[in-house]
């Protein structure tokens, strides 16, 4: 047992060496992932006779604000957040509510064409919406829709995932339930608002999140529809920024980072859902 | 660690396959599941690790398996020292209760996958997996996919890639409990078999009593991580080391009697609700050696007799089994005493006023603080 | 019936938006396609059957498009996934503190076409960017130059999705049980095996899932190459979607935009079929 000492106190040297090796590892790959990000938000604290000195300054010791202000307000990112924020509000709130009712039809109503109806609905998702954007664009114009938020956001208020999401939640319900609820006397409207939403609470959410992030993400749309900075969204905002400044990067830079922080946010409180709807998600293609 | 408790083996090493030395282990998020504990395994013996949900068997199996480190401790296979070595080069096969069979390989794959995985030339692989497939009946099925499989058809193939590899130690964890009861006391039998054909050393991890007495060689009894006893099935039933072995073990339980103790010049005796039982001049000299006053009687359902006794009862059901009955009675302050006796014994109905009598031979003393074995 | 009244009264708002904004539009490319756009506006479009078809199918423009779009899902699909497996399976481990490895590595999918576009136009911009610095400067500098833009646009979109991946390859990965990785270790396989023999077996069907999907999304990227280098240089990365935009935009001929539309979707459904087919075939057990 003597000569054991080594072993049998605390940790084996060989196993901690192992260990210590194994976050080294996730530590540079980490790193990697991370620089992309850690310089951008470095570029945007410079001040802009920093930004071309060379080495390349990786730690900003004095930092400055000023180019947040200035891309904020001079640079309309308040006014493009708020764009994007009300456009993908607009098209979450819309995919939910088509989503939550065409999935109630097709889980717990009877009626003709209903695997017929069910096939178009995901046929739409075998179609890019790239390729639709000739004829969308001569519909919004003719509709007088061109740079409004209705021409935005109303070619997305219903989509053939969210429909299908929703449908195999409802599915996931007991049929005891629905057989209880009418003995109670609750329409089809109050099942589907009292019992048959808040159970599938979870598939909603992961719908949100996901129509949330796809519209915040929008950019060959929004590009066509958009003329003036009144109606741009922060994508398309970003683009801007970077051609009317084109010597000062760290303004641009400042840009990004407050166009990706909503989301950061966003994902941070809703790790869970987001996860959720982006494998579901990834499904559509 | 009473003296009881402790691996009964010499510490020398010669002849052990599997040993535990102060092992203990604290999961990160603070739980102590085991121990320290100490356990030698004998080469070719079958040893059952039994004990309640969550007392920490499955963490000593992963331990000797190296699935997981110990906090402290030397775990040994043979004579080598293992605490530093991965699972993949200790010389252990394990058996899962779902089996953990590779669904995306047929059942030849599968038994052959351990072999391949050491570099064994094919036709030594070929050779090998025929035997083993031939020794558990799988022959026909090689071709197969696991989900093609019945569940006792899973647990032969996750036993045939187990001893395929002939190793030093095969580590069971509840590998019938996904069986129904029928299959489980066949497959039972068989398991019994092959541990004695392969003179095959086994650490059987079970919560299920009957399989662990009718299955080890010895059966090691552990409670919230700590060994209570560890022992041959018949020893550990015929003197439990303390209040917590003699319960678990046999079925219907052990019978408890709070009880205090009365002694006078020349003899000790103990008094219950309603009686007072003299006890046999060994135990009444351990008693007083105790110098304990509360103890806890125990005494197995088929060694209570109703006979007229001298301890008063209440029979308050009769459950019959067909071949032997079980009769449910309560003393004057409430206790439940459960008679088990052959179905053919004089009927007592639920309601009758009856008279228990103990044979003081069969009486286990309890220390009634620390739960220790007593007498003798 | 009120039941079926009240049945379509539910997915009539799903089936308008269909209709207005997918399938009319879809069906009108095929239409549009007929139709030549004159040269100059205002002169009335003349029908020419399936000319334009053969035309624009057959262009050395059209080709090169397709190629391009090629090469980039393949320099981004692959490596996009083989990366997004490789740190699932690094922080599929029990490690202390490992939820935060988690949370970096997914972190991504945070970040949007622009932003990752604009981060990485900076980085490798030749006046302000690193590559100067590091000594890599390309001449002429790497988003003009015909052998580097596709690929700095592949990396840029690598990253992009890096999250994406990861989390996609995580949650199959969470769904191996434990015992058969554990199993497989007392089986003597070594971490590579393991990777071999088991993970990427029982990972299989959200690989090729993966695979396939992502090539959907690589033939629809359009952010970033209008963002870093607007198809060029001299159209080298010239992709399906920035190519139907530029017809559509600059060129405003319908006509051509519509058959380069359908050739895009032609693409798609081959890829979703192919990934049909294969899922079939490729779900292989059953738990
Ligand atoms: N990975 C883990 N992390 C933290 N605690 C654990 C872990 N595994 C087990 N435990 C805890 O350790 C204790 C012992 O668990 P163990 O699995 O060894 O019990 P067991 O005897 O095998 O039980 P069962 O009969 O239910 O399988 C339990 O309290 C359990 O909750
Ligand atoms: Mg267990």
């Amino acid at each position: 047992m003597r000569g054991e000492a080594g072993v049998t106190e605390g940790r084996p040297v060989r196993r901690r060496f192992a260990i210590v090796a194994r976050y080294a590892l996730l530590t540079v790959l980490a790193a990697i992932v991370l620089f992309p990000v850690y310089m951008a938000v470095v570029g945007s604290l410079l001040k802009t006779e920093q930004i071309t000195s060379r080495p390349p300054t990786m730690l900003p010791t004095h930092p400055t604000w000023d180019s947040y202000s200035t891309a904020w307000s001079a640079g309309h990112l308040a006014t493009y957040l708020r764009n994007s924020a009300i456009v993908a509000v607009i098209i979450t709130c819309g995919q939910v509510v088509t989503a939550i009712l065409a999935g109630y039809a097709f889980a717990f109503l009877e009626f003709p064409f209903r695997r017929t109806l069910f096939v178009v609905f995901i046929a739409t998702l075998m179609v890019p919406f790239e390729v639709t954007i000739i004829t969308n664009l001569n519909t919004i114009v003719s509709l007088h829709w061109y740079n409004t938020y209705a021409g935005l956001t109303v070619p997305f208020l219903a989509t053939g995932f969210g429909a299908f999401l929703l449908r195999q939640a409802f599915l996931g319900i007991p049929r005891d339930l629905q057989d209880a609820a009418a003995l109670d006397g609750y329409g089809h409207l109050r099942f589907m608002t009292r019992v048959a939403v808040p159970l599938a609470r979870p598939a909603i959410a992961a719908l949100a999140v996901f129509g949330f992030l796809s519209a915040w993400n929008q950019y060959l749309w929004p590009l066509l529809i958009t003329k003036n900075d009144q109606l741009r969204t922060v994508q398309i905002g970003l683009r801007q920024l970077r051609a009317t400044s084109i010597e000062q990067v760290n303004v641009t830079l400042a840009g990004v980072v407050l166009a990706a922080l909503p989301l950061v946010v966003l994902l941070v409180v809703f790790q869970k859902q987001l996860v959720r709807g982006l494998t579901a998600g990834a499904v559509k293609g | 660690m009473t003296e009881a408790a402790r691996g009964d083996v010499d510490v020398d090493g010669a002849g052990i396959a599997v040993s535990l030395r102060e092992v203990t282990k604290t999961y990160d998020n603070g739980v102590m599941a085991l121990g320290p504990i100490d356990l030698q395994v004998r080469k070719g013996e079958l040893v059952s690790l039994l004990g309640p949900s969550g007392c920490g068997k499955s963490t000593a199996l992963r331990i000797i398996a190296g699935l997981e480190a110990p906090t402290s401790g030397t775990v040994r296979i043979g004579s080598r020292v293992v605490n530093d070595v991965e699972a993949k080069d200790r010389d252990v096969s394990m058996v899962f209760q779902t089996y953990a069979l590779y669904p995306h390989m047929s059942v030849q794959r599968n038994i052959e996958f351990p072999l391949k995985s050491r570099g064994m030339p094919r036709d030594e692989r070929a050779t090998r997996v025929r035997e083993a497939a031939r020794g558990l009946g799988l022959e026909g099925l090689l071709d197969r996919k696991p989900a093609q499989l019945s569940g006792g058809q899973r647990q032969r193939v996750a036993l045939a890639r187990a001893i395929v590899r002939r190793p030093a130690a095969f580590l069971m964890d509840e590998p019938l409990s996904n069986l129904d009861a029928k299959l489980r006391v066949q497959t039972r039998a068989e398991l019994i078999e092959l541990h004695r054909r392969l003179a095959a050393t086994v650490v059987y991890v079970t919560h299920d009593q009957v399989e662990a007495m009718t299955m080890g060689d010895r059966i090691a009894i552990l409670d919230r991580g700590v060994l209570q006893q560890i022992g041959p099935p018949q020893a550990v039933y015929d003197e439990p080391a303390n209040l917590f072995v003699a319960q678990f073990i046999g079925s219907p339980s052990m019978n408890t009697i709070g009880a205090r103790v009365v002694a006078d010049s020349e003899a000790v005796a103990v008094e219950l609700p309603g009686a007072r039982i003299m006890l046999p001049a060994p135990t009444g000299a351990a008693v007083a050696r105790a110098g304990a006053d509360d103890v806890v009687l125990g005494v197995r359902p088929e060694h209570v007799r109703i006979d007229g006794g001298q301890l008063p009862a209440t029979v308050s059901v009769v459950e019959s089994l067909g071949h032997e009955r079980h009769v449910v009675c309560r003393l004057d302050d409430g206790t439940m005493v459960i008679v088990r006796e052959a179905a053919d014994a004089s009927p007592a109905r639920a309601g009758d006023a009856v008279g228990l009598s103990v044979p003081s031979e069969h009486l286990h003393v309890f220390d009634a603080g620390s739960g220790r074995r007593v007498a003798v | 019936m009120r039941e079926a009244g009240l049945a379509y009264a539910l997915v009539l708002p799903s089936l308008v938006v269909f209709g207005a904004f997918i399938f009319y539009p879809f069906v009108r490319n095929f239409y549009l396609g007929f139709f030549r756009t004159p040269p100059f506006p205002g002169l009335p479009k003349k029908g020419v059957g399936l000319t334009q078809y053969r035309e624009v199918l057959t262009s050395h423009d059209f080709l090169n498009s397709v190629k391009v779009t090629v090469l980039f899902a393949v320099y981004t699909v692959p490596t996009g996934i083989a990366a997004g497996l490789g740190l699932a399976v690094l922080a599929h481990q029990k490690l202390r503190g490992i939820g935060i490895y988690r949370t970096i590595f997914s972190s991504t999918v945070a970040t949007s076409v622009a932003v990752a576009s604009v981060i990485f136009g900076t980085l490798l911009n030749p006046n302000v960017g690193l590559l100067p610095w590091l000594g890599l400067q390309t001449n002429p500098s790497i988003l003009q130059n015909p052998s580097w833009a596709l690929l700095a646009v592949a990396i840029t979109t690598i990253w992009q999705n890096l999250g994406l991946s990861f989390i996609l390859m995580s949650s199959g990965l969470q769904a191996i049980p434990d015992e058969l990785l554990e199993a497989a270790q007392i089986d003597g396989a070594g971490a590579w095996s393991r990777f071999r023999n088991v993970i990427v077996p029982l990972l299989s069907p959200t690989i090729f899932f993966a695979v396939v999907v992502g090539s959907i999304f690589a033939f629809q990227s359009f952010g970033q190459i209008e963002l870093l280098t607007q198809g060029g240089p001299t159209k080298h990365t010239n992709v399906l979607t920035y190519f139907i935009y530029t017809t559509l935009q600059q060129q405003q001929d319908d006509g051509k935009a519509a058959v380069l539309a359908i050739a895009l979707f032609g693409i798609t459904l081959l890829l979703t079929l192919v990934q049909m087919r294969l899922l079939e075939r490729r779900v292989f057990y059953a738990r």
